[in-house]
């Protein structure tokens, strides 16, 4: 394997009293898809903002290109959850993408050509380049997803972060998102979260399951402790007591 | 109405409300998309407690109330930021404080006493001309630091997390915003007062918001807007002779419940079926 891009060591974070994350260790590395799979709820979009910088860890280290995330954020591609995005602000489709251009203490200086070429190559990249002028709360689910890549995509990153990209988007668009990824995956690292099993396709290489502790699994199976884990609670015991990993059907003609 | 222009009160109003509209459009867009009325609502309210401070310590009434309410904001931004999930019920608590503080200074200030009536609804009809001049300036100020952190802000506003990443500092930018969101206010307060400016804060933006395909173009409309109410009401005052700060609100208020209900989908679809 090559180098690691991120670094996880003994994480612990809560929210208030309420322990979210604890003992999490976790290594990425280039060139991989990981998928963290996990319930609602479960932690694994805190542990992505803590990856990003967003959110401090109680304890432990976090290092990203072997830096504190907040320093190198800008080095990482972010597609959040756009569920939670306001459908009402008024925005086009090249305004946001070129958002993912944006650098501290820029002033008075706008986007310049350069940003703008960069926006609208990654457009059409994404078959999103005729609807630029559009507003962003116009499209449907799966269109904006295809801008919110776009955005991640547009400063060049070197690891690409998804929170539940599959939450708004019908089965169609998720085959379609998973392929656009796995073109992606060539040049770039990427780490897909979501409480949906589903999304473990061939295209992810490695998973991890996240509920508060997480468990790493190399691979791309999908065990019975991870059904466990992400559709009924507390799994934690279960994994503890040393269940074995039973692997369900695999497609060996693949 | 003509001959109500040859009165120089009557040019100070409208100069006014041309100078409030320019602050009520820019500001008012990011109020409204940042969804913080309620907190705006809360500076312009505890700001009354500066005046109340202006007044009974005999301090320059801008100092007073601009000082108290840029205080009042900057407690407000860090609440928000730090504690967001009781940020709510601190605004509200500081909002009816600082009115207390206002009411209780100017009790014990002898001799002199401010109409609270004036304060809520303000006297466009007598605005000094030395008032034009400061709102000049402010909108000056306001229109400087929008344009320079235009970019930025609109980050702000449509993904706070994702300009985080970008290393945008959002702390600072949102105290920003929040200390302009007190000087505009407070600085309308005396000409215009505290309802209308929140009148004129939040019903041109939020009518303008789904017209626009840019925060810009919503800036613009809003101000086109808030001119419109402004010099709407202004004459219907004037003609039927009623308090002109009320009227304009009420002029705001019908075209916003117009436009809601304009929105709606049953009225829509009723206006589709009479065109066929």
């Amino acid at each position: 394997m090559s180098n690691p891009i991120i670094d996880v060591q003994d994480l612990w974070f809560s929210y208030d009293t309420i322990p979210v994350l604890r003992e999490v260790d976790l290594t990425v590395h280039e060139g991989d898809f990981l998928a963290l799979l996990g319930p609602n709820g479960g932690g694994k979009t805190t542990l992505l903002k803590i990856m990003l910088g967003l959110l401090k860890p109680e304890r432990g280290t976090v290092r990203v290109f072997g830096e504190f995330p907040a320093k190198v954020s800008h080095r990482i591609g972010y597609v959040p959850q756009h569920l939670s995005f306001n459908q009402s602000f008024p925005i086009s489709v090249l305004d946001v993408v070129l958002m993912g251009r944006l650098r501290p203490g820029r002033g008075w200086s706008r986007y310049n050509r350069k940003d703008r070429i960069a926006a609208q190559k990654r457009l059409e990249q994404m078959e999103m380049l005729e609807y630029q002028n559009r507003r962003v709360g116009d499209l449907s689910g799966g269109q904006a997803q295809r801008v919110f890549i776009a955005r991640a995509l547009v400063d060049e990153p070197e690891v690409l972060f998804l929170d539940e990209p599959t939450a708004s988007v019908d089965t169609k668009h998720q085959t379609d998102l998973f392929d656009i990824l796995k073109e992606l995956n060539e040049t770039v690292t990427i780490i897909v979260v979501s409480h949906d099993v589903g999304i473990v396709s061939t295209h992810v290489k490695s998973v991890a399951c996240v509920n508060q502790r997480i468990f790493v699994h190399h691979g791309a199976e999908i065990t019975e402790d991870m059904l466990e884990m992400a559709y009924q609670c507390c799994p934690v015991e279960l994994v503890a007591h040393g269940l074995p990993h039973r692997v369900l059907q695999k497609h060996e003609d693949e | 109405m003509l001959e109500a222009l040859q009165l120089e009160f009557m040019r100070n109003a409208l100069m006014a409300a041309f100078l409030t509209g320019i602050a009520c459009g820019v500001i008012g867009t990011f109020v409204v998309v940042n969804r913080i009325v309620f907190l705006s609502g809360g500076i312009a309210h505890a700001a009354y407690g500066g005046i109340g401070l202006a007044f009974f310590f005999g301090l320059p009434y801008a100092v007073g109330t601009l000082g108290f309410a840029l205080l009042v904001a900057l407690v407000m931004a860090t609440v928000t930021l730090r504690a967001r999930h009781r940020s709510d019920t601190i605004i509200g608590v500081l909002w009816a404080v600082g009115m207390a503080l206002g009411v209780i200074l100017l009790d014990l200030t002898p001799g002199y006493n401010v109409d609270l009536m004036s304060f809520l609804f303000g006297s466009i009809l007598a605005v000094p001309t030395s008032d034009l001049w400061l709102m000049l300036v402010l909108d000056g100020v306001i229109l400087l630091a929008v344009t320079f952190f235009y970019t930025d802000l609109l980050a702000l506003s449509y993904d706070e997390d994702f300009a985080q990443i970008r290393g945008i500092r959002v702390e600072f930018l949102y105290f920003l915003l929040l200390a302009m969101v007190a000087l505009s206010v407070v600085m309308m307060i005396r000409v215009v007062g505290l309802i209308l400016v929140i009148a004129l804060l939040t019903i041109p933006p939020y009518i303008a918001e789904r017209h626009c395909g840019s925060l810009k173009t919503m800036m613009f409309l809003s101000f086109v807007l808030s001119c419109f109410f402004s010099t709407t009401g202004l004459w219907l005052s004037y003609t039927l002779n009623l308090t002109s700060g009320a009227t304009i609100i009420m002029v705001a208020g019908i075209c916003f419940f117009i436009s809601v209900l304009l929105e709606l989908p049953q009225t829509r679809k009723m206006l589709s079926l009479r065109k066929r």
